[in-house]
C-alpha cells in the first residue's frame, strides 16, 4: 500500500519543478554558456554531479513525449537523444530556477548531501563494474539519486525531517526508520514514488525504493546501490543525516563475493572519487 | 507516389540570377500519395508558390509536417493561402519542445506575434489542427504511414518517413551525424561511443531501403570542420547514410544560401568523382526547385 496521500504526492511533484539545482553546478553551468564554444562533454561533467540537474533532465527524456525503452539513460544518452544544444538549454534553464542554499535546510547539510550520493554514485559504478550485465553508468545514476528523496524532505517538509533526523541521532535509529515514525513515510517512497511519476525505468524507481530493504530488491543496479551507500557512510565520504551504518546483507554480498570490508579491499584506493566529489560539492563561501 | 521540390534551399531564400537552376526558396516538398493525399514536408518560403497551385483543389486538407522550427522551415506558414479560406484544413504535426515544454501548436502563436504579422492564428479561417508526434510512432493518414525520427540538430529535428503502397521516402530535416564529444583517452570516450552507434543505426534503420533519401548536405567535406555542432550534414554524410541504408535515389538538399548554380553544381561533381557508384549504390542527385519525380 502506498503510504503517500494523493494530496502530498501532488504537492511534491509539483514542488519538485520549481527545486533549485545545487550552488556549484548554477555556477558553473553559468560560467561555460557564457563561452559559445563550450565542450559538450565539460557540460555533461556538470550535469551528472547534480542530483537535481540530472532528475530534471531525466524526466524530459522519460516523458510521454520521447518514448524512451524502459531503460535507465544517462546524461550521454540524453545528449546522444535530444542533441548537446537542447541539453544545454534545459541546464540553463534549470539554472534560473535558483541555487538551493549553500549549507543546510532545516539542519539538513547540502554540501554532505552532495558528496555522501556523488561518492555514493562513483562506488556503485565501480561496483556495477564488476557484475556482468549490469550497466555502471545505471549504477552511477542509481548511486546519484538513490537519496533524493531527503533533498526533497529538506525542502518541501522543513520542519519534519528536522524532527526525523534529531530522532535519528538522538536514538541511533537509522534515519529511514526515524522519517517514518516522524514524518509516516521514508526517503526511499518519496523518491521513488517521484521517479515513478516521471516515468523513469522500473529498475531506478525499484533501486531507490529499495536501498534500505535488504530482502526486497534484487539485480546488479541495486545491489551496487545498496552496498555503496554503506561504504560510503562506512568511510566517511560526507553524510546523508543518517548516523548508522547498516550491516551488507548476506543477499549481497553475494554479488561481490565478500563481506563489506572485504567489497573495499576490492574497491582499491578510493579517494580520488572522494576528491573528485569534495572538489564539486563545495562552495567557496565569499558570495 | 509523387515527390515535388518546392524549396530545396538553406537558412535563408536566395532569389536571383545565379539560383535559376536549383532556386532559391527555403526547404518544402509536397508529396501527393497514390490515395490523393496532400503531405507537405517542410513550410519554408517553398510553400508559398505550392499553395498557388492548390487553389483549384479548395476545399483541402493539407498534412504538413514540421521537422523542426527553425525559421528557414517554417518562414512560408503564415502565406500558405489555403489557410486563409474556410472549409480547408490545415493539420500541423512536428515535436515536442522541451525547453519550452509545449508541442507544436505553440509554431503559429510564437510566429504570429502581432508585431511581425498582422493577421493572429484566430482570424485564420481554415480550421487549424495540432498533433504533437513522437519519435518511432507512426501516423496514418489514408494509406500513407508517416513515421518520425529524432535526428541530430540544435533543436529537437524530426526526419520523417513516408511509406505509401510499397514506396518511400525519407526526408532528413536538418541533420548532422552524430560524433563523439569525448577524445579518445577520456573516460566517456568508450560510452558516448557505443550510444552513437547505436543512435545512428537506428537512424539507418529508419531509412532502410527507401525510394528516395532527401538528405541535409548543407556542407563540403572542406567546410566541416569550421561548422562542426551547426546541425548539418555534408555532400558525403547523405551519400554514406543512402549506401548503408540502401537508398535507391539520394537527393542532397538544404543548399548553402551562398552557393551559386555553378558553385553548387561544381561541388557536386567533385564528391560524385570521390564516390563512384558501384553496382548497387544509389543514385545521386542535388535536389532542385521544381523537380518532380514519381516512384
Amino acid at each position: 500500500m502506498n503510504p503517500i496521500s494523493p494530496e502530498l504526492a501532488k504537492k511534491l511533484t509539483m514542488a519538485v519543478e520549481r527545486m533549485p539545482a545545487f550552488p556549484k553546478s548554477v555556477q558553473k553551468i553559468l560560467e561555460l554558456t557564457r563561452n559559445l564554444d563550450v565542450q559538450p562533454k565539460d557540460l555533461v561533467q556538470v550535469i551528472e554531479k547534480d542530483p537535481v540537474m540530472t532528475v530534471k533532465i531525466l524526466r524530459v527524456l522519460n516523458s510521454a513525449y520521447y518514448s524512451l525503452p524502459n531503460k535507465i539513460t544517462s546524461v550521454n544518452h540524453s545528449v546522444v537523444y535530444l542533441g548537446f544544444n537542447t541539453i544545454k538549454n534545459l541546464a540553463l534553464s534549470i539554472a534560473a530556477v535558483g541555487i538551493l542554499p549553500k549549507h543546510t535546510i532545516a539542519g539538513f547539510d547540502i554540501q554532505q548531501y552532495l558528496l555522501h550520493s556523488l561518492t555514493t554514485a562513483g562506488i556503485a559504478k565501480l561496483l556495477g563494474g564488476k557484475l556482468a550485465g549490469t550497466d555502471p553508468m545505471d549504477c552511477y545514476i542509481a548511486g546519484l539519486l538513490h537519496d533524493f528523496g531527503k533533498v526533497v524532505f529538506a525542502q518541501f517538509l522543513p520542519n519534519d525531517f528536522n524532527q526525523a533526523m534529531l530522532k535519528s541521532i538522538r536514538e541511533n535509529i537509522s534515519l529511514h526508520l526515524a522519517e517514518q515514525q516522524v514524518i509516516g513515510v521514508d526517503h526511499t517512497v518519496v523518491g521513488s514514488m517521484l521517479a515513478e511519476k516521471w516515468q523513469f525505468p522500473q529498475t531506478l524507481v525499484d533501486c531507490i525504493r529499495n536501498h534500505h530493504s535488504p530482502d526486497n530488491g534484487e539485480g546488479g543496479i541495486w545491489a551496487s546501490v545498496y552496498a555503496a551507500n554503506q561504504i560510503s557512510k562506512k568511510m566517511a565520504f560526507g553524510d546523508s543525516g543518517n548516523p548508522v551504518i547498516e550491516q551488507i546483507p548476506p543477499t549481497i554480498c553475494n554479488y561481490f563475493g565478500g563481506d563489506i570490508d572485504e567489497i573495499i579491499a576490492t574497491l582499491g584506493d578510493l579517494s580520488k572519487i572522494a576528491e573528485e566529489a569534495i572538489l564539486f560539492s563545495q562552495v567557496e563561501s565569499n558570495p | 507516389m509523387k515527390i515535388k521540390f518546392w524549396g530545396v534551399r538553406g537558412s535563408i531564400p536566395v532569389p536571383g540570377p545565379n539560383t535559376i537552376k536549383y532556386g532559391g526558396n527555403t526547404t518544402c516538398i509536397e508529396i501527393r500519395t497514390d490515395d490523393g493525399q496532400l503531405i507537405i514536408l517542410d513550410a519554408g518560403t517553398g510553400i508559398f508558390a505550392l499553395s498557388q497551385t492548390l487553389l483549384r483543389e479548395m476545399p483541402l486538407t493539407a498534412n504538413v509536417f514540421i521537422s523542426h522550427t527553425h525559421w528557414d522551415h517554417i518562414q512560408g506558414l503564415p502565406f500558405f493561402i489555403p489557410i486563409f479560406i474556410p472549409s480547408n484544413t490545415l493539420r500541423l504535426h512536428g515535436a515536442f519542445d522541451p525547453i519550452s515544454g509545449r508541442g507544436i501548436e505553440q509554431i503559429m502563436e510564437v510566429q504570429l506575434q502581432y508585431s511581425y504579422f498582422p493577421v493572429r492564428e484566430a482570424e485564420m479561417k481554415a480550421k487549424i489542427e495540432y498533433e504533437t508526434l513522437m519519435p518511432e510512432q507512426s501516423v496514418q493518414i489514408g494509406a500513407t504511414t508517416i513515421t518520425p525520427t529524432l535526428l541530430n540538430h540544435p533543436v529537437i529535428n524530426f526526419g520523417y518517413r513516408v511509406d505509401c503502397n510499397g514506396k518511400s521516402v525519407f526526408f532528413t530535416g536538418d541533420h548532422e551525424p552524430h560524433y563523439n564529444i569525448y577524445a579518445p583517452d577520456d573516460e566517456g570516450h568508450d560510452e558516448y561511443q557505443t550510444l552513437i552507434e547505436d543512435k545512428e543505426k537506428a537512424i539507418i534503420e529508419a531509412m532502410r531501403g527507401v525510394d528516395v533519401l532527401i538528405a541535409d548536405s548543407s556542407y563540403t567535406i572542406e567546410e566541416y570542420p569550421s561548422k562542426k555542432g551547426w546541425g548539418h550534414g555534408t555532400f558525403d554524410s547523405s551519400i554514406a547514410m543512402g549506401k548503408k541504408a540502401g537508398a535507391k535515389i539520394v537527393y542532397c538538399t538544404h543548399h548553402e544560401p551562398t552557393r551559386n548554380d555553378d558553385v553548387l553544381q561544381r561541388e557536386f561533381e567533385k564528391v560524385l568523382a570521390r564516390h563512384p557508384r558501384q553496382d548497387g549504390d544509389p543514385e545521386y542527385r542535388l535536389a532542385g526547385e521544381g523537380e518532380e519525380i514519381e516512384i
